[in-house]
């Protein structure tokens, strides 16, 4: 039977065009966006970022006072004064006001030398999230006593253990992670850029980041490290900032045990940079793939060949299934070599014309290919659902469009409120669309998650489960009136 | 498996309107069985029960022995002729064969054998949407005849046929009886099943008014069609 159905689905030649449209849809659209992307850094290639040690591009810049750490050993502070500067914040972005962003950073941090992406450990006090210990740029975890400013760092054997104290006396806890080879051991300063979103009419948003910059007095140091406190910034390129160049520069001041640090910057994954746009073809090819789909059902209702159909095999059940089974199962083939074909390419002329590309590791890319197969593969299924339902192309067609690739673009252009677009992205076959997010979403890292850039509210899996459910209930619900009707 | 299509009690509404009211007979193998009455009588529609693709309200409908739905392979069991309209335009006669074929297990080679048989050679390979109404009766029969069937179910099977045509279809329907196979044919060309149909089923209004060999309508009524008209009246 689903042989059958395959010989049905490849012998009308308007649908093989319509799965070929789909593909060059995909690919073609993967190219343009990638072809019209550029980035250009003066006359030399744009640096990458590092790379952290879980693999994923990184910021690493930071103002570090540093000695050397040859074994165990441990260092103890306490946070005198912590405070800072924002440049030309929302509302008006007029003028520059002291205060701190809330993921700027002063600490003690355990870092494997000054070369940025490399491993680190480090407690610190932030600008509005408390006393964190975090490690390699993407764990995070809160801990401590509300209120602490006194941080201990420990290195015993392979193992880096943080601890935050309100009086210096008693300490908790805040978390161990392993750490062993030669290290620095020291203060850091970091200030991540002011983010903010803006509408740019016709649904698009644009993010902007302002700079930044932290101060943190530090006093009463216990370090079992000696020597000299040398100062780097780490991942720096010298003043940039007219306020570092005019007003206070980063750097650091010793004085009567005192240590004061001035710097900006974060240590954290990079995200909110465009990944390779090869995914940018989905919707257009979601359409062809939709209509197809349809056409594949509701042409048997209008020539009266489903009846022929059903004297071939008369579990309607069994048929309705294997061509559902052979829908989704070529859409999905289709779709995965459209897939490898638009990154394979695409990523070509992405690079050629200046642009980073980010690593995003092996496990996403195939999350990537697989999931968008998968996801136009549901959605072919849903519609082809929606047209045993109604028997009729057009109706099942524009309601499938309704359903999955409106509140698509609903939520991810800004035509909608934030809550509503995410809404819709819970519960709408369009849910499957969390399958292509690229990058995680990183609590510690202050970034406008939302679906108009490529953030969405569930789990890629999740999400999927969600448009599969709509697209097997609609399936049910078909054969379970199919089953007794007249034809 | 005995070849015999059994009508027992068949009642069907659609809507206010009742298509069949009680409707039963028998078709035994080794003749052609004519199945004639009026427009709207119910012919089409207890066919249509027959193989299963519409429901009867009360009654039973069986195909040697079983229901259509209990067939495996069931179009090696009964060939169905119902609507040679029903074919997708784009796809060509072949392929429409083919697929057919597929669903059966039965050898592709099996479709270029029957489009021979069926005069539709030449046309195989054209898409059926631009094929006349001839040629896709002539689709339709190689679509009933595909699996080899004991039994034959065909709607109206002269419809768009040439002269040469007729002959053929004639010579067909009379050769599968003879083999000893249950032909059943809904047909108003009473002169054609005169000849042909060994036995005769009458009805009108969704009910069987006579069911009874050819010869014993014609030695009563003269002839078929006076049988016809005299019965439905
Ligand atoms: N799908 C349907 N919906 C509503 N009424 C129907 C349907 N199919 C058949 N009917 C009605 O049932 C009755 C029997 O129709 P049927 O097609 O079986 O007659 P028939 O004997 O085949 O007629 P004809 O000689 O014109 O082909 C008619 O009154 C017809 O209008
Ligand atoms: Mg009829």
């Amino acid at each position: 039977m689903i042989r059958a159905e395959l010989t049905k689905l490849r012998t009308v030649r308007g649908w093989l065009f319509g799965l070929t449209a789909a593909v060059v849809l995909f690919v073609g659209s993967a190219l343009l966006v990638a072809a019209g992307s550029h980035m250009s850094c003066g006359d030399q290639a744009c640096p990458a970022p590092p790379v952290g040690p879980d693999g994923q591009a990184v910021e690493d810049h930071f103002g570090f006072a540093h000695r050397t750490l040859a074994g165990d050993g441990s260092l103890t502070a306490h946070v005198r004064d912590f405070s800072g500067i924002i440049t030309y914040p929302p509302p008006r972005h007029d003028q520059i006001v002291e205060g701190l962003v809330p993921w700027a950073k002063a600490g003690l941090v355990i870092k494997d030398g000054t070369r940025p992406g490399s491993p680190y450990a480090a407690v610190m006090l932030t600008g509005s999230h408390g006393v964190r210990m975090q490690h390699d740029y993407v764990h995070d975890r809160a801990g401590g006593p509300t209120g602490a400013r006194w941080l201990r760092l420990t290195r015993t054997g392979a193992s880096v253990t943080a601890y935050a104290s309100l009086d210096g006396k008693t300490w908790t806890t805040v978390g161990t992670v392993e750490m062993s080879g030669p290290a620095e051991i020291g203060f850091l300063i970091a200030s991540p850029g002011d983010i903010t979103v803006t509408e740019n009419g016709l649904g698009g948003t644009s993010v902007q980041s302002r700079f930044t910059q932290a101060s943190a007095v530090f006093d009463q140091i216990t370090s079992t490290a000696g020597g000299e406190w040398r100062y780097d910034e780490v991942g720096g390129g010298g003043p940039g900032a007219d306020w570092e160049k005019y007003h206070r520069p980063a750097g650091l001041e010793a004085s009567a045990g005192r240590l004061t640090l001035t710097g900006s910057g974060d240590l954290a994954p990079v995200s909110g940079m465009a990944a390779v746009p090869y995914l940018a073809g989905t919707v257009p090819a979601l359409l062809a793939v939709l209509i197809v789909a349809v056409l594949f059902i509701t042409s048997e209702f209008r020539r009266g060949l489903i009846r022929t159909t059903l004297l071939a095999s008369p579990a309607r059940g069994h048929v309705l299934a294997a061509k559902a089974a052979v829908i989704g199962g070529v859409t999905f083939t289709v779709v995965l070599v459209a897939v490898v074909a638009a990154r394979a390419w695409s990523t070509t002329v992405f690079r050629a014309n200046g642009n980073i590309v980010l690593p995003t590791g092996a496990l996403t890319d195939l999350r990537l290919a697989v999931g968008t197969a998968a996801l136009l593969a549901v959605t072919a299924v849903l519609a082809y659902g929606l047209g045993v339902l109604l028997r009729r192309g057009l109706p099942a067609i524009l309601l499938a469009v309704l359903l999955t690739v409106v509140p698509y673009l609903l939520a991810t252009t800004s035509l909608l409120p934030p809550g509503a677009g995410e809404w819709l992205l819970r519960v709408t076959p369009a849910a499957g669309f969390a399958v292509q997010q690229t990058f995680p979403a990183y609590g510690h890292v202050l970034l406008p998650y939302t679906p108009a850039q490529g953030y969405f509210p569930l789990a890629p899996l999740a999400g999927l489960a969600i448009a599969a459910a709509w697209a097997l209930g609609l399936l049910v619900l078909a054969v379970l009136r199919f089953r007794r009707a007249d034809v | 498996m005995e070849a015999t299509i059994e009508v027992s009690g068949l009642s069907k509404r659609y809507g206010s309107t009742v298509a069949l009211d009680r409707m039963t007979f028998r078709v035994t193998p080794g003749q052609v069985t004519g199945f004639v009455g009026p427009n709207g009588a119910g012919k089409s529609t207890t066919m249509r029960i027959l193989v299963g693709l519409d429901r009867a309200d009360a009654g039973t409908a069986k195909v040697g022995d079983r229901s259509y739905h209990e067939l495996v392979r069931p179009m090696t069991t009964v060939g169905t002729l119902l609507d040679a309209a029903a074919i997708h335009p784009a796809r060509t006669g072949r392929n429409h064969l083919l697929w057919l074929a597929q669903s059966q297990r039965i050898p592709a080679g099996r479709v270029d054998e029957l489009l021979e048989e069926v005069g539709l050679a030449g046309a195989a390979r054209r898409r059926g949407g631009g094929y006349s109404l001839g040629m896709r009766q002539r689709l339709g029969v190689a679509a009933a005849l595909l699996g080899d069937p004991p039994i034959l179910i065909l709607d109206e099977p002269f419809n768009g046929l040439d002269p040469a045509g007729f002959v053929w279809m004639r010579d067909l329907l009379r050769r599968r009886a003879e083999q000893g196979r249950a032909v059943l044919v809904a047909s108003h060309l009473m002169g054609e099943l005169q000849d042909l149909a060994g036995h005769v089923v009458v009805v009108a209004g969704g009910r069987v008014v006579a069911d009874a060999p050819t010869r014993d309508m014609r030695d009563r009524y003269g002839s078929l069609e006076s049988a016809y008209l005299e019965l439905v009246r």
